[in-house]
């Protein structure tokens, strides 16, 4: 009897198993919560002191939709989607490879009755709750600091999850992929820094080169800046649904194509 | 007759023009253990990685239990089933305690369940006094003990076990193979990958010898020793051993003469004779003894070394 394999670019099969691999994360995290906290929320507000308050007396406002905006806002709301985007990379490289290949968690854990799908489910959405939970202390400094009052910052934290999922599911492909921590070096000097200028979070894009600028424009960065800043400026975005959708469809395809490759290398 | 609690029919598995799993079939009954030998590279890691669903078999069936088969029944399979691999995957940030309870959650078992039975677990593997260490802080055996405590948790009928002794001094060894009696006498079933062939013949009450992804003998231990093997080995070593090949006096009274290093094996059915005619050399050393597993492995699989096994 010959058999084949189904491929690995087959249906995702996932199953609320993904929890309990979630909770484990989670309980590990509670023993570290409080100095990853200060890890993570400590580099952007220096950013934010930097730029903002450093660089913004020096540039003055902006205008973004017609409206002007101050440097401080200008750069507050670009930075807290950069920093969703960083905790969920980091979380789904670094910790991710560690438990995958380092200690080899994931192997153990596919012994129990839990799918490969579910582990990758877990992982990447384990990476999207860093995202947030960084997203969210920075949030809150944010209003301490009286940045921004936006009612509509309420919206903005479902969006920045939403970003942290698209980058997490980004980030998995390259985990997938790697064979030690040196590979994800390429991924953040090749894609995510380049991204970072090119997304309007230091600088409008307006600023770039009019051919540079098209095709920044579907840079996932750019849709999460795009839908985030409105709202921290208490506006709805303009073109808020192809931003939405541009998320969506990087999250989406880059799930499946984080999973084929996830399989094939278990397979291996 | 009870059925067969794992059944594995003309399992193959290839890797591009190489065939590393050929054409094995094995079963194992209820209440037994049964040990897979052989060298590396010979296929035993990979037809356990199959029977796990890890990887899928170019041909072949695997069945568990009453008609589960694996991978389509992979999760309802594993429910069932405990598995210590061959490498540790122990959680280095939980405690003893915490480990079994994050695995028992894999299972979905009711969490007051799990907290149920984790001091039982921990005692078993006597480690009740380290519940709240992390694995760092455990030696070689402990771990291994709390990685076959972990398999338990969902309280399996059929365990899996890879190298479960390898890289364990003696007295840590002889604490696991005392768990695992244990474990034999309360019914449960195994399956034993190993190298050791003291713990084979301990534990074991039939042998799956496989090299080259092939099964070339099985059977119980003492049985397969009495069909390949002559009863006794006389082994003769020390200076100028290796010059008692050229004797065909001496040849002539064992039924089969081997050499390897310096150390000249006799295989004989009457050993008296033989002894009697090694007197003549008084300067060399001669061990009497009963044939043996080892003895068995090393003629059925040749005393050459597995290299990149």
């Amino acid at each position: 009897m010959q058999r084949t394999e189904p491929s690995v670019w087959s249906w995702p099969r996932l199953s609320m198993r993904w929890w309990p691999v979630f909770r484990r994360n989670l309980l590990v995290w509670q023993k570290l919560a409080i100095p990853s906290l200060v890890g993570n929320i400590a580099e952007p507000l220096m950013w934010l002191v930097a730029f903002g308050y450093g660089l913004g007396a020096l540039v003055g406002p902006l205008t973004v939709d017609g409206q002007p905006v101050s440097y401080l806002l200008f750069i507050a709301s670009g930075s807290i989607c950069m920093s969703a985007m960083n905790a969920a990379t980091f979380e789904a490289l670094y910790s991710a490879f560690s438990r995958m290949h380092v200690q080899k968690t994931w192997d153990g854990i596919l012994n129990a009755p839990v799918r490969l799908d579910d582990v990758v489910m877990a992982e990447m959405l384990w990476a999207a709750f860093k995202a947030l939970f960084t997203v969210t202390a920075i949030l809150g400094v944010m209003l301490v600091l009286g940045i921004s009052h936006s009612p509509k910052l309420l919206v903005a934290w479902p969006v920045l999850l939403g970003v942290g999922i698209t980058f997490s599911c980004m980030a998995l492909i390259f985990n997938a992929l790697a064979k030690g921590y040196d590979f994800f070096t390429y991924y953040f000097t090749l894609f995510l820094t380049p991204m970072m200028f090119l997304s309007g979070i230091f600088f409008p894009r307006e600023q770039l080169p009019p051919l540079v600028q098209a095709a920044a424009s579907w840079l996932p960065l750019t849709a999460a800046v795009e839908l985030v800043r409105p709202l921290f400026m208490d506006r709805w975005p303009e073109q808020g649904l192809r931003h939405g959708l541009v998320l969506l469809a990087f999250a989406v395809v880059s799930f499946w194509v984080a999973l084929a490759l996830t399989r094939k290398r278990f397979r291996g | 007759m009870q059925k067969p609690l794992l059944s594995v029919e003309h399992l193959c598995k290839r890797y591009g023009s190489n065939t590393v799993v050929d054409d094995l079939s094995f079963h194992i009954d209820p209440g037994e253990c049964l040990g897979v030998i052989g060298p590396n590279g010979a296929g035993k890691t990979t037809t356990l990685r199959m029977c796990l669903g890890l990887i899928g078999p170019d041909a072949g069936a695997i069945r568990y239990f009453e008609g589960l088969a694996m991978p389509h029944d992979a999760l309802a399979i594993k429910a069932r089933l405990g598995v210590v691999a061959q490498m540790d995957t122990l959680d280095p940030d939980f405690t003893a305690a915490e480990n079994l309870l994050v695995f028992g959650r894999y299972f979905g078992l009711p969490e007051h369940t799990i907290r149920e039975r984790i001091p039982r677990l921990l005692d078993f593997a006597a480690l009740g006094h380290k519940r709240d260490a992390k694995p760092s802080e455990l030696s070689g055996g402990m771990k291994r003990r709390l990685s076959l405590a972990r398999a338990l948790v969902n309280e399996p009928g059929l365990l899996l076990l890879d190298e479960p002794t390898t890289g364990l001094d003696p007295q840590a060894r002889h604490l696991m193979w005392e768990r695992l009696q244990l474990l034999l006498q309360q019914g449960k079933s195994i399956l034993l990958t190993t190298h050791f062939m003291d713990e084979a013949e301990r534990l074991c009450g039939r042998l799956l010898v496989i090299d080259h992804g092939r099964k070339i003998a099985e059977g119980r231990p003492r049985d397969l020793i009495a069909q390949h093997l002559e009863p006794d080995v006389v082994e003769v070593y020390g200076q100028g051993a290796t010059g008692l090949m050229g004797q065909t006096a001496l040849q002539a009274l064992a039924s089969r003469t081997e050499v390897s290093g310096e150390t000249v094996f006799f295989y004989t059915r009457d050993s008296g004779p033989l002894l009697a005619a090694l007197q003549a050399w008084p300067q060399l050393r001669v061990l009497h003894r009963p044939a043996n597993l080892e003895d068995l492995f090393l003629k059925l699989t040749g005393r050459q070394i597995r290299e990149g096994g």
